[in-house]
């Protein structure tokens, strides 16, 4: 890219090298952030050469088998990423289990066996956890039921507010008072005759 | 009067809120204590070699299912709340009619004999689980770990940490008088 302001187009091509600029800007969050966010999470892994399966499609399976199970010992981690031992022998257990011929279920079996539901990283959806999984929902739903309540309730108020359009005999009345006051004492009028003049008592709304 | 409940509504969120944080604060409460599945089940199937240099034979499933309640505690030398409990364990094996078995959960058997030899051995059998695929049959996932089995071969209770005065004669000893035939 030609750089800006060098040519008698200088304007134009500042534009485009603003444009140029914000498309890579763009490119570059849209594309390089998160990549740089993923790829840096990369080397933190627990999972040492020497517990690798050959087999690159278990390997596969078990490094997604391995990243839903909770590590015990530091309670927040996966046994993917933790360094614990524990964290390590399930990691095996896991690959073994796989290499035995056992479904992806069968493992999270044999771990549920041991350590019940809480080895899981992910609840089981059951009457129990149903509050867990849907109750956000609920809640979402509650939330937006009881802000459309609000504003219907709102605008029937809003709707109630309106004065009633006035009756063709205060209208002529209206019409009259305007025609016979003098054009300042439009503008300064004391207060108080002020208040006389635009009492609401013509106004139609019934007195509450 | 539905408009006028609304203004009850932060103190309904106050309760909740602080309720959860009455929950999490409570100093009594252990968030690394995880319950147990193998609660009422039968012990893991095992057969685990003795402890060399320890004395005393090794165990396995069928070993606790001869009609005596007994302890079966997972310990380790490199545990160091293992040997903050040790003097209880030894308190508690000196009792009449309590069989104290132990895992000896991935260790060095040297290392294991050598602390047995230094603090005294309370455990009638000790079972060397060196991989510590036993001990995750069981479900520990950290040692030391005291599960009481009755008679059948039947884990009835788990302790997670190390056992305390408190939680022997609250919780060991009145479940094991009343799981004795």
């Amino acid at each position: 890219m030609k750089q800006p302001g060098l040519n008698r187009t200088g304007r134009h091509s500042i534009g485009k090298f603003a444009a140029g600029m914000s498309t890579a800007l763009a490119l570059f969050l849209f594309s390089a952030v998160p990549s740089i966010i993923l790829f840096s999470a990369v080397p933190s892994l627990a999972v040492n050469p020497d517990e690798v399966l050959p087999d690159p499609v278990l390997e596969s399976r078990a490094r997604a088998i391995s990243s839903e199970v909770r590590c015990l010992v530091c309670q927040n981690e996966s046994i993917d990423s933790s360094n614990a031992e524990l964290a390590k022998d399930l990691r095996l257990i896991v690959r073994e289990r796989l290499v035995a011929g056992d479904s992806d279920q069968q493992v999270f079996d044999y771990l549920v066996a041991r350590y019940g539901d809480f080895v899981l990283l992910r609840p089981p959806v059951r009457p129990e956890t149903y509050v867990l999984w849907f109750g956000p929902a609920v809640v979402f739903v509650l939330g937006v039921i009881a802000v459309g309540f609000y504003f219907t309730r709102q605008k029937r108020r809003f709707a109630a507010d309106t004065p009633l359009p006035l009756s063709v005999g205060e209208r002529q009345r209206l019409e009259q008072l305007l025609a016979d006051a003098p054009q300042d004492e439009m503008t300064q009028r004391p207060s108080s005759s002020s208040d006389q003049a635009t009492g609401r008592t013509g106004t139609g709304k019934p007195k509450s | 009067m539905l408009r006028k409940s609304i203004f009850f509504l932060p103190i309904l969120t106050f309760f909740v809120v602080g309720g959860y944080f009455y929950w999490g604060l409570d100093p009594n409460r252990n968030p690394a204590s995880i319950p147990s599945v193998m609660i009422d089940k039968d012990v893991p199937v095992f057969d685990l070699p003795r402890l060399e240099g320890s004395g005393v034979v090794g165990f396995g499933s069928d070993d606790l299912r001869q009609g005596t309640v007994t302890l079966v505690n997972a310990f380790s030398s490199w545990c160091l709340p293992c040997l903050a409990e040790h003097p209880v364990l030894t308190e508690l094996a000196k009792r009449n009619g309590i069989r104290l078995y132990g895992i000896n959960y991935k260790d060095k058997p040297e290392d294991a004999a050598a602390w047995l030899r230094e603090h005294g051995n309370p455990y009638a059998r000790i079972g060397a689980d060196t991989s510590g695929r036993v001990a995750i049959d069981w479900g520990v996932y950290g040692v030391p770990e005291t599960y009481v089995v009755d008679g059948n071969g039947r884990i009835r209770y788990r302790h997670i940490g190390p056992l305390d005065l408190a939680a022997m004669n609250e919780i060991i000893l009145p479940l094991i008088s009343e799981l004795k035939p």
